[in-house]
């Protein structure tokens, strides 16, 4: 046996270890050898097969509750498929997207989601960008500011949805009364298309502003120091150097949190779910502020349909999938105008 | 890049060794100091984000009829703990806290073990189809929640668990982003010589885990911890789906059902609100400086 020779006599070189702990003797006797042996076998089998036991759990649950979950969605959504019984499914072919596809109330929630992640997404990541440009000046009591900005990130959905109801209310919120103090006629936040819209999209603000602003920060101290020396010695302005230095530096993070907040606006459910507390899962009374997470949950769980509610799932899927290449297309063109 | 300036210039003035605190203006990028301006936006920032909270904690002092009332209560009203402790008792806020601190503590320990040793293994160890297997956990990071809640639901039914805290914690337990910051850590932080000397030492796998990964990656493991506990927290469609507000809820799943009474009692939704909220905030007030030194070393790489 070839292994068991080299292996063998690989041990003593290396010696003064825990496991081959007696010195090497000139001849070995046959059960030490043999025990050694087995020590290195063990040793290379320990070497070759202990980080596919390191990974396995996590594919392990991964395969049971993510990619298990992911395909028989698919599959329930060509059956028909009852919430009152969840195991039961029969044969329907396309007819769910067909039918969803004919409901208006689809091509609706598509167009909110639309609206309310661009309302969500890019006030949100231009004010981190800002708030993240002043962070990275020489401030008093900068730790107190950045804990300040995720106390938003650490309270919950529910929590942030109910209280900002109550800001937003039409007649004794909070929000109506500041602008009835500056003359502003009371909005009805709820009822009407886009203050509604806006509403909702202040939930994401408030809550995800912050936690984008550290992740700006930290890429701006990673940005080389000479660059800015060298641009300010160039006659840059503060201004300019914003634009010419940190901009493009920071294009790769700013690419990161544009693909993760557009992933989390397609998915949008709790905050217009509890923003309408007392009216179900129609978004508003006229639908306008219910977005595809919201309707499907609506389609899946009030109105019992779940095979339908998986075509819905898989069409938000496909959109976040061209959502991506697009991503991944202008990421390409800018990396290739630069 | 933009900038048209070559090196010479940069060179021909001497860095000063050290820049000292009194120099202002000038500075160029990341050591400029703050001007007013900058304090006031900070400042309203500051206010922005806080000022929702208190509120929070405001409107649960005050009654119905004083939040029926313009302008709306600046101060704190009498009623603050009453109001805490109807909360507590009449929404099956206990229980709810109870099955939380279970749901995210067993996930959160969980997913810190799990995601250390993979992620060890795929810094540092070799093997066959370690490209390929990392590219798998990045995309999962990508596929949405919904598109796994009706098989789940339809599990959790076939299994009969609607209701039992471990229909919430076992789909938790996926975390790629976990496996994918414990990677990006080690990478760094973890030389090689150490793992080769335990390994000439005659150390198996395990034991290099225990004795020399694991202690390196304390920080880290603490960071991802709380992370993960937080989101685990305030994770809201799965457990709404499968949890209901009178048999095994989470508090997230019992602050929402406080909003859907027929006759919402707004301060009593606020002092929920506030319950839900407060063990996190304490956690951050107390921690917030590491978790947001944890936000920013694993927002780098990303």
């Amino acid at each position: 046996m070839a292994t068991r020779h080299d292996t063998a006599a690989a041990p003593p070189v290396k010696e003064g270890g825990a496991a081959p702990a007696r010195p090497p003797a000139e001849a070995l006797p046959p059960q030490e050898a043999k025990r050694r042996a087995r020590l290195s076998r063990r040793w290379q089998r320990d070497v070759r097969w202990s980080p596919y036991a390191f990974v396995s759990p996590f594919f392990l649950l991964f395969a049971a509750f993510g990619l298990f979950p992911l395909i028989y969605t698919a599959w329930a959504s060509l059956h028909t498929v009852e919430l009152t019984a969840p195991t039961d499914m029969e044969w329907a072919g396309l007819k769910n997207y067909v039918r969803i596809f004919d409901d208006e109330f689809y091509w609706n929630a598509a167009k909110n989601t639309l609206t309310i992640g661009i309302i969500s997404t890019v006030p949100q990541l231009m004010m981190a960008l800002g708030i993240a440009h002043i962070l990275n000046y020489r401030l008093r009591a900068s730790t107190f500011y950045r804990v300040a900005m995720l106390a938003p990130y650490a309270t919950s959905i529910a929590s942030a949805s109910l209280l900002f109801v109550l800001l937003f209310g039409r007649d004794y919120g909070m929000i109506n009364w500041a602008l009835g103090s500056v003359g502003i006629d009371h909005i009805d936040w709820q009822n009407e298309k886009w203050p509604s819209q806006f509403a909702v999209s202040s939930i994401v603000i408030w809550r995800w502003t912050g936690y984008n602003a550290l992740i700006y920060l930290a890429a701006m101290q990673a940005i080389p120091q000479d660059l800015y020396e060298s641009a300010a010695l160039d006659g840059a302005s503060r201004w300019q150097q914003f634009i010419h230095v940190t901009l493009p530096s920071l294009r790769p993070t700013i690419l990161f949190t544009v693909v993760v907040s557009t992933i989390g606006a397609s998915q949008l459910f709790g905050e217009p779910l509890l923003f309408n507390a007392n009216k179900g899962a129609s978004g508003g009374a006229e639908h306008q502020f219910q977005t595809l997470g919201l309707y499907m949950y609506e389609q899946g769980w009030v109105n019992q349909h779940l095979g339908r509610a998986s075509a819905i799932a898989w069409t938000m899927f496909l959109i976040l999938i061209v959502i991506g290449i697009v991503n991944y297309v202008i990421s390409r063109r800018l990396r290739a105008s630069s | 890049m933009t900038t048209t300036l070559t090196k010479p210039p940069a060179d021909a003035e001497p860095k000063p060794p050290k820049r000292s605190r009194g120099m202002k203006a000038a500075r160029a990028g990341g050591h400029m100091h703050a001007g007013p301006v900058a304090y006031i936006i900070l400042g309203v920032f500051t206010v922005v984000s806080l000022f929702p909270l208190v509120w929070t904690a405001i409107a649960a002092s005050r009654d119905n009829q004083r939040l029926a009332q313009t302008p709306p209560p600046f101060w704190f009203g009498g009623g603050l703990f009453d109001k805490l402790e109807l909360a507590w008792t009449d929404a099956n806020l206990g229980e709810a806290f109870f099955n939380t601190t279970i749901v995210a503590g067993v996930s959160a320990l969980t997913i810190v073990f799990l995601s250390t040793i993979a992620g060890f293994a795929f810094a540092k160890l070799r093997f066959r189809g370690r490209g390929a297997l990392m590219l798998i956990v990045i995309g999962t990071m990508m596929v949405p929640p919904q598109l796994q809640v009706v098989p789940l639901y339809m599990m959790v039914a076939e299994l009969d668990w609607t209701d039992q805290l471990q229909a919430v914690i076992l789909p938790s337990l996926v975390s790629a982003f976990g496996v994918f910051f414990m990677r990006q850590y080690l990478l760094q932080a973890l030389p090689d010589e150490i793992i080769e000397a335990a390994r000439v030492d005659g150390a198996s796998s395990w034991r290099v885990v225990w004795h020399v990964v694991f202690p390196t990656a304390r920080p880290a493991m603490a960071v991802l911890g709380m992370l993960m506990f937080v989101q685990t927290w305030n994770d809201f469609l799965w457990p709404f789906l499968v949890l209901t507000q009178t048999g095994n809820p989470t508090v997230q799943v019992a602050v929402a059902g406080l909003g859907s009474g027929y006759t919402p009692d707004q301060s009593l939704i606020m002092a929920g609100a506030l319950l839900g909220t407060l063990p996190l905030l304490i956690v951050f007030a107390i921690f917030g400086k590491q978790i947001v030194g944890g936000i920013m070393q694993g927002a780098v790489k990303g």
